[in-house]
């Protein structure tokens, strides 16, 4: 009798163990993403009796340098929270066999959806859930101005006339920059779109430096020259290192300055009441008024021993209360097309950062498709890596222009190819 | 407790000689060595030599794939991507000309830090070697950088020169023009060479010293009793002895320089442009930085720097040679 017993709560154990499923979920932030959402998989956990999900805070840095590694030998967590679609859509596990409304999905998160199907994935996988949409766009010291007495350029003002009056605010002001965009060709893609670049060709291979990026580039050339453009962000570094100016913008010493929504959080706390500050959003060119879209998501790899918990968590993630409660509390951009829509309800935030994730908000449906399509493409980062890298031999007079553009040509064709 | 000792240390000693009296009966004396050698051998296999055939392996291959069964071999076309030229001398003839950028970095950027540093090494250690007071103070503050971390010393020296930095704002006090001492391609690099060899001149300093002492002082006795001035007394005895020792001190700061890395990624991130990429720093961002990465000429350029410092030190140890021959 008692060893019955023994075989049979044994026999309870291992039929217990082989259901328990332990999801390791490996989370960067830029502000408190990971947090919400650990704090949202209790309520998956009691939903889904012997799923639990492990949340690994990691820096970015680990994103990008050690999950790729640890992915190419097979090993890794079941889920990640990434930005490079492209560069790890082969590792990623297509959701849509293990979700129960595949259409839900794809109805919410359409056009996010199209970053991940890239190379050997699916064209109607569902890979990823973005859960912080980004757009690039401008803020401005709204003090700086108003000292100066100049007046602030309108929304869907051109890079010309920001650039006019980001220098009469600096010359009255006696602060040291003008303007700044930080040091990225995610960054210049941009404005170099509204000058009129196609990036791509006709077989959709980027990148293309014609009369619309030949435009920009000269006139970014022709900014650090004349000292309107911050020379220290681009020119303070060399290849591809990514560099920013958000630590001049707070310290008051920048009048305009270029970068995206990700950096509201961080104004809103660090700048605080010191002066008033606005998003300004896309910039004109000559061409567009467009802006780049970005930004974070979560996705399942297709080395996980347990792709239905997977697939039940990313439909958890994309759930339209999930998402709402958790950008609630991130303060990011939603993807999600009917929180879109409706709005999501921002707790506890200055009016400067509900102004600024509205005017951000509100651009992201004039994006150019270029926009949208160099975001989705398999090999942005060949793109974003090598401009700033060539641009600045341009500014600081290593090569001219036109070498430095020749030179940026075949580096992203060497690099494309290099990958394939 | 000596008693104690010993009887643990005999202990130990019988535990490991009735085996290795064993070993030595079956292999013989002479394959013996082999056992004795064969813990070194798997640490430098392991750690060395596997890691160097790899290298080989990856600079033979192409693509973005980090196992080795995924990439495609190609031989040696990334050494001919990087070797492709018009003019050696003009990096914007050849086709990776961010590579040769950084090759012409580096030789200017040892050439005059390795110069400079044995130069001025050995004018420290000429003072310090004299008997000056506070001459065990001026010895430490000479070999204090040495302790620190390159990062600390690039944090330390950005500090000191950015736009709003220490040595700006001295000079704006002073009524002079300000300077953007790390924006300028010719400044940044003269900056790069200053703070190495700030950093690692105590290290140097501290051989010559050794150097300078081990000089028997009844050499320089007869001199002065001859009447032989200082400065001949420098050129006929110092140097020539302590040349043996100079030559070490080049070796060592020539290899350091060329693996100079990462003081000067801190300080100038290999900006403005690439007039202070140096090539570790090529190496690193092509492999690693840039997406995709590319593993396979990162590799083809790291075994090209190899080469050149496996040359350049042969180089060396025969001048080496040749003096002890000579001597």
């Amino acid at each position: 009798m008692r060893k019955t017993i023994a075989v049979s709560a044994l026999a309870l154990m291992t039929a217990g163990a082989s259901q328990a499923q332990e999801l390791r979920f490996m989370c960067y932030q830029d502000g408190n993403e990971c947090d919400a959402w650990a704090a949202a998989f209790q309520t998956f956990e009691a939903e889904n009796d012997g799923i639990t999900v492990v949340v690994d805070v990691v820096p970015y840095q680990a994103i990008i340098e050690s999950l790729p590694i640890q992915l190419e030998v097979g090993e890794g967590p079941d889920l990640a929270r990434v930005t490079d679609y492209g560069g790890l859509a082969r590792f990623m596990l297509d959701v849509r066999p293990h979700v129960s409304d595949p259409d839900m999905i794809e109805a919410r998160y359409g056009p996010s959806l199209a970053w991940a199907r890239v190379g050997d994935n699916a064209p109607d996988g569902i890979y990823n859930i973005v859960d912080q949409l980004t757009a690039t766009g401008g803020f401005a010291n709204a003090t700086l101005f108003e000292q100066a007495g100049v007046d602030m350029p309108a929304p869907g003002s051109s890079w010309a006339e920001w650039a006019d009056a980001s220098r009469a605010v600096r010359d009255a002001t006696g602060i040291d920059f003008a303007m700044a965009i930080d040091r990225t060709g995610h960054r210049f893609a941009a404005p170099a779109m509204s000058f009129g670049a196609a990036l791509f060709n006709e077989d959709g291979e980027a990148l293309v430096i014609d009369d619309g990026f030949r435009n920009f580039s000269e006139q970014f050339v022709a900014w650090h020259e004349d000292g309107t453009m911050a020379r220290d962000v681009w020119a303070g570094a060399g290849g591809g290192t990514y560099q920013d100016a958000a630590g001049e913008f707070i310290n008051a010493n920048l009048a305009m300055y270029y970068s995206g929504s990700w950096q509201i959080g961080r104004f809103g706390r660090d700048i605080g009441d010191a002066f008033d500050w606005v998003a300004t959003g896309s910039v004109c060119g000559p061409e567009a008024c467009t802006g780049m879209p970005g930004g974070a998501g979560i996705v399942g790899l297709n080395h996980t021993e347990h792709p239905e918990a997977v697939g039940k968590l990313m439909e958890f993630v994309a759930r339209d209360d999930v998402q709402a409660q958790v950008l609630a509390q991130t303060r990011n951009l939603p993807a999600n097309a009917e929180l879109q829509a409706n709005g999501i309800d921002y707790q506890d935030v200055t009016p400067e950062v509900a102004a600024a994730l509205t005017a951000f908000a509100a651009s992201v449906p004039n994006f150019s498709e270029t926009a949208y399509a160099l975001q989705g493409y398999q090999f942005n980062r060949a793109v974003y890596t090598n401009i700033p890298a060539r641009l600045t031999q341009a500014i600081v007079g290593e090569l001219t222009l036109s070498e430095a553009l020749d030179r940026l040509e075949q580096d992203v064709a060497d690099a494309i190819a290099e990958a394939r | 407790m000596a008693a104690l000792v010993r009887a643990l240390y005999e202990g130990a000693f019988n535990l490991f000689e009735k085996p290795m009296q064993m070993l030595q009966y079956s292999l013989g004396a002479h394959r013996m060595a082999w056992v004795f050698l064969l813990p070194n051998l798997l640490i430098f296999g392991l750690f060395t030599y596997l890691p160097i055939m790899l290298n080989v392996w990856y600079a033979s291959t192409s693509g973005d794939r980090i196992l080795l069964g995924d990439r495609d071999w190609v031989g040696t076309a990334n050494f001919a991507t990087l070797l492709d030229c018009g003019s050696y001398l003009d990096p914007n003839t050849c086709r990776r000309d961010l590579f040769w950028r950084a090759v012409h970095n580096t030789g200017w950027f040892v050439v005059l830090q390795v110069g400079f540093m044995i130069l001025l090494s050995l004018i420290a250690a000429l003072i310090l070697n004299r008997n000056i007071p506070l001459k065990g103070f001026f010895r430490a503050v000479f070999f204090y950088p040495v302790l620190l971390s390159p990062v600390v010393v690039a944090l330390i020296w950005k500090w000191i020169l950015q736009r709003n930095g220490v040595l700006n704002a001295g000079m704006d006090w002073a009524g002079m023009d300000t300077v953007n001492w790390l924006l300028d391609p010719s400044w940044a690099f003269f900056w790069i060479v200053f703070v190495s060899i700030w950093a690692n001149m105590g290290f140097y300093v501290l051989i010559l010293l050794a150097g300078l002492q081990a000089i028997p002082g009844d050499v320089y006795e007869a001199a002065e009793m001859d009447g032989t001035p200082a400065w001949r007394q420098l050129f006929r005895i110092t140097l020539p002895l302590l040349t043996p020792t100079l030559l070490v001190v080049m070796v060592l700061s020539l290899i350091r320089a060329v693996q100079a890395f990462d003081e000067i990624y801190v300080l100038t991130g290999g900006g403005p442009g690439s007039a202070t990429t140096l090539l570790i720093q090529y190496i690193y961002d092509v492999g690693f930085a840039t997406r995709p990465r590319q593993f396979g000429l990162a590799a083809a350029a790291s075994l090209l720097m190899a080469g050149v410092l496996l040359v350049l030190t042969l180089l060396q140890l025969a001048a080496t040679r040749k003096r002890a021959e000579e001597g």
